[in-house]
């Protein structure tokens, strides 16, 4: 057991301060101390992508991160990019095109597309399918997830251009 | 006077219900990432758990020594086995009739057993306090290989079973025999194959992969010693089996025992069991009076809960020149690990296999299974399929092309040929299975034109020649498959779970203003309950879906069912929902008649009311029942809008479907492209298509894993090779091809809306669909079978034996 370090972190917009283990991952510091369940721990491998945040406005895997790594970060996570309110294009995606089964991969998946999307705003589907390949499902095969992020993408290009 | 408008369409596309694809209500939550998987409950005062598993595959447990374990701060305590036998828990029973080891008692049997369980107060000082446990370990012989672990001098797993001739099906005839199940006429099916014209025989194997959805097991175990209530929360496909299990186990009533399975993160099998990490977990609640929270980690969920398969399955086929199959004769050598934990109904411990005479009208047949105990991880699950159909559907759909290569034939004509034919059923099969419907031919047409089977046959014919004047490294296979499943276990007289018949069950409340709830008993981990369930009911009792809310999983709320698995929650809780709903509507029929002034029998049902027969314009809406059920002392009825059924399924459900993939291979680096994959599904009537193609595509792409490169290995010595996501291999988007999905619809005869299960189909379709295709592209230069899976090694491996590499 290390010596507890006093990090600092601004998450979803809102500024934390807390100790931490230096060995302590990011996603149990979200899920366990900051409340953030969306993200889930499914391998603690860097594999499956269902912890995937955004640190620095970089997709992580927050299983692999510590949380002395993400000291004066700013992370965005699914929790940060919609509210029930008003649920952001990808969400509404996801659920207009059956892009989910389970949840499970769900939250890691769509922060994921958010900055596949902020990296390559009109992606072909080739590069949605590579963009994504960090991040295992389960359930949908794929086809329907493609599907949301190409139609979101669409969507946020086509206000876009009728804002112009 | 009543209003005429809206129109009957209208009417009906306000209920959102059969047939339609209606957006999913789960979807709120999970997009928002407010899901409530087991990992997300937090409790004052919880406790974590978890294991000290074995290095060793096969070693004598000599000591254990947790004191600077305990000694460690943050540690609460550190079970052993010898503190569960005083309880009696240190063994529990399997859901096949065998016994395990809950902890380490003595020896270990296979790679990460559980050895210790240490409590304490977080993860880390968990992880700490494991690596302080000391266990003094003496190696034993391991045996990984089935065959070898029948020999007379195999080293003895089961000592616990010492002297036990038979166990709990039937003779043991060896030391590390487990059962031999047969089925079929044994002397019949060999005279037929003896005198036949022409016989294909084979090996066929089914290798052993685990279901590793995303989400591992856990539970959160809370004993309240105040009210003496245990609750646990918990990855469980079957919650109110867990709660007996528990209560038998325990000793606690069952009235104070609530499981409640809340989200699940994808099961397909793996969550049927029951494991250690429960038991031990409500053991730890109850010692310390804390909640106890045990998680696997990715490790622990391959290595130790419930893999798939592990089926070598011995093959003979007989036909006449022509192609008409007379006899198929089937052997199972089953490597059941160091437990037998197969979920199976219990009078079936080879599951359905006996499907495996598959679409075909196979005069005579036989089945015998010999299960085996070797060093390897108990299990023996469904894993996306009902109870080993997936082995039987590859297992018959490997050895039509087999004998379709002993024929020297199209294996498709071949096919076509054997169907039932759609004038046969109801139709009894050699082994004894009443398939209800089916239409094959049609489907099988239907596909084969879709593909353009014969263009393809012609370009696959050029492919060849080019390759061999050596314009092209590149081979052309097409993977065709005709399946039929048995799904949707099932009729109480002949299936049960630890005696408990295989019903399920729906309770449905209308609220007064004309909403409800239904409860069922089953679970869903990602199929949709809460969205096509509600749409069963909203056409039968005309209240529109989006005012109807489906819960599941809470045993304390919920009528006591079976759970989800084996493809059985549409077809039998779907049924008992349908039976529910008809129950609201005979009670709201005489409602409406002394609503309406009329005799019952004036009236009649159109979609979401009741009208007097030839006076439209007098009717009563659901709606309107609703509300005077809970308003009027009616004469001679309870106030009151409520129903359950229980339903016993009076056969199976039988869906099939006709898949074909066309796949580019490269001989020199054994990599392959799905160019096509089109999946023709047949499950009756549809409840939702939009989820139904949903299914297709997810369990089209375990099967493309499985074919094409999961497996559980182990190396000679026990140790597991595949236990991480680094070497078990799950597909990415990038190699997951695209599905084009079609269907036909032959609906059940006997479920009472139709519908057939469909969750498992591409699974148990898709598998000899890849695998045939890999076959196919290297039939041309003589290959007949070539175990799974198909990574690019073994497929170069293939080229390379048949010398194609120059």
């Amino acid at each position: 057991m290390g010596k507890k370090m006093q990090i600092a972190l601004t998450v979803n917009g809102e500024a934390h301060e807390l100790l931490a283990e230096p060995r302590e991952l990011l996603i149990y510091v979200l899920r366990e101390r900051l409340n953030l369940t969306g993200p889930h721990a499914g391998c603690e491998t860097s594999h499956c992508g269902a912890c995937t945040v955004e640190m620095n406005g970089k997709s992580v895997k927050s299983c692999t991160v510590f949380a002395a790594q993400a000291n004066g970060a700013t992370i965005t996570t699914i929790e940060g990019l919609g509210s029930p309110d008003s649920l952001s294009v990808l969400q509404q995606s996801f659920r207009e095109h059956h892009g989910l089964q389970c949840g499970y991969c769900t939250p890691g998946m769509i922060t994921r597309a958010h900055r596949l999307l902020q990296e390559n705003p009109d992606p072909t589907e080739e590069e949605v399918r590579f963009g994504i390949s960090g991040n295992l499902c389960r359930c949908t095969g794929y086809q329907n997830i493609v599907k949301a992020i190409l139609a979101a993408a669409a969507t946020i290009n086509g206000a876009k251009e009728a804002a112009e | 006077m009543n209003d005429l408008t809206p129109t009957p369409q209208e009417r009906t596309a306000k209920l959102k219900g059969l047939g339609t694809s209606r957006k999913r209500v789960e979807d709120a939550r999970f997009t928002q990432g407010k899901g409530n998987y087991v990992d997300d409950i937090k409790m004052p005062g919880m406790l974590h758990g978890d294991f000290v598993r074995s290095p060793y595959a096969h070693a004598r447990v000599k000591s254990i020594n947790a004191d600077a374990a305990r000694a460690l701060p943050g540690v609460i305590a550190v079970l052993t086995a010898a503190d569960l036998a005083p309880l009696n828990l240190h063994w529990m029973p399997t859901l096949a009739g065998d016994r395990q080891m809950v902890l380490a008692d003595g020896k270990v049997l296979f790679q990460g057993q559980e050895v210790a369980f240490v409590v304490a107060t977080d993860r880390y000082v968990c992880a700490d306090a494991i690596e302080l446990v000391e266990v003094d370990y003496e190696e034993l012989p391991v045996v990984t290989d089935p065959f070898k672990a029948l020999e007379p001098g195999a080293p003895v797993l089961r000592e616990d079973l010492a002297g036990q001739t038979s166990g709990a099906h039937g003779a043991r005839r060896h030391h590390n025999h487990i059962f031999l199940w047969e089925t079929g006429d044994e002397a019949a099916t060999n005279q037929v194959i003896e005198a036949a014209e022409v016989v294909a025989e084979e090996m066929i194997y089914y290798h052993r992969v685990h279901p590793c959805p995303l989400e591992t097991c856990g539970c959160v175990a809370s004993m309240d010693k105040v009210n003496g209530k245990l609750t646990v929360f918990g990855t469980f496909q079957a919650p109110h089996v867990v709660r007996t299990v528990a209560s038998l186990l325990s000793g606690i009533e069952e009235h104070n025992i609530r499981v409640v399975s809340p989200d699940i993160g994808g099961g397909f099998g793996n969550k049927v069991g029951v494991y250690p990490g429960y038991v031990c977990s409500i053991v730890a609640s109850i010692v310390t009076g804390k909640p106890v929270k045990w998680i696997e980690d990715r490790m622990d969920n391959l290595m130790a809960t419930a893999f798939a398969r592990d089926y070598w399955m011995k093959g003979r086929i007989s036909a006449t020149k022509d192609g008409r199959i007379t006899g198929l004769h089937c052997h199972v050598t089953a490597d059941h690990g160091a437990f037998d934990a197969c979920a199976d109904p219990t009078r079936f411990p080879a599951g359905f296999f006996h499907i495996c005479t598959g679409s075909y009208d196979i005069p005579v047949a036989y089945v015998g299974v010999d299960g085996v105990y070797t060093n390897k991880a108990p299990g023996g699950v469904a894993y996306r399929c009902s109870f080993r159909v997936t082995e039987a559907a590859y297992f018959i759909e490997r050895m039509i092309e087999v004998l379709a290569i002993e024929l020297g034939m199209d294996a498709a004509e071949l096919r076509s040929k054997n169907f039932i034919r759609k004038d046969q059923f109801p139709y009894t099969s050699a082994l004894g299975w009443e398939y209800d419907s089916g239409d094959y031919h049609t489907a099988w047409d239907k596909a084969l034109a879709a593909v353009d089977y014969a263009g393809l046959r012609r370009e696959q014919a050029d492919r060849v020649a080019a390759f061999r004047r050596g314009e092209t490294r590149k081979l052309l296979g097409i993977g065709l498959t005709h399946f039929t499943e048995i799904v949707g276990a099932g009729p109480v007289k002949n299936c049960d779970i630890l005696g408990m018949g295989m019903f399920d069950s729906c309770e449905i409340r209308i609220h007064p203003t004309g909403s409800a709830i239904a409860r069922l008993g089953t679970i869903s981990q990602g199929q949709g309950h809460a969205t096509t369930f509600a749409q069963i009911l909203a056409t039968e009792i005309g209240l529109p879906a989006d005012s109807i809310t489906i819960e599941e999983g809470d045993t304390d709320t919920a009528p006591y069912g079976l759970g989800t698995y084996g493809s059985r929650s549409t077809p039998v809780a779907g049924a008992a929902t349908a039976m529910a709903g008809r129950k609201i509507r005979a009670k709201a029929q005489m409602i409406a008649a002394w609503l309406l002034e009329v005799h019952d029998g004036d009236l009649e049902w159109d979609i979401d009311r009741f009208v007097v027969k030839g006076a439209p314009e007098r009717f009563k809406t659901m709606k309107d029942i609703a509300y005077a059920a809970y308003h009027n002392a009616i004469p001679g009825i309870e106030p009151g809008l409520e129903a359950v059924s229980y339903y016993d399924p009076p056969n199976m459900t039988y869906p099939f479907g006709a898949y074909v993939c066309v796949m580019e291979i490269d001989v020199d680096t054994g990599t392959h492209e799905v160019r096509q994959f089109y999946a023709l599904d047949d499950c009756g009537t549809r409840i939702n298509p939009m989820i139904i193609e949903g299914q297709v595509h997810g369990g089209l792409t375990e099967a493309l894993a499985i074919a094409m490169g999961q497996e559980i290995a182990y190396d000679g010595i026990g140790n597991c090779k595949n236990s991480t996501l680094m070497d078990f291999f799950l597909p990415t988007a990038v190699e997951t091809p695209h599905y084009t999905t079609d269907h036909t619809e032959t609906p059940s005869p006997h479920h009472p809306i139709g519908a057939k299960g469909v969750g498992e189909s591409p699974n148990v379709g898709g598998v000899p669909a890849f695998s045939n295709a890999v076959h196919d592209a290297f039939r041309a230069f003589g290959l007949r079978q070539a175990h799974m899976p198909h990574d690019h090694w073994r497929i170069w491996k293939i080229a390379n034996q048949l010398g194609l590499h120059g």
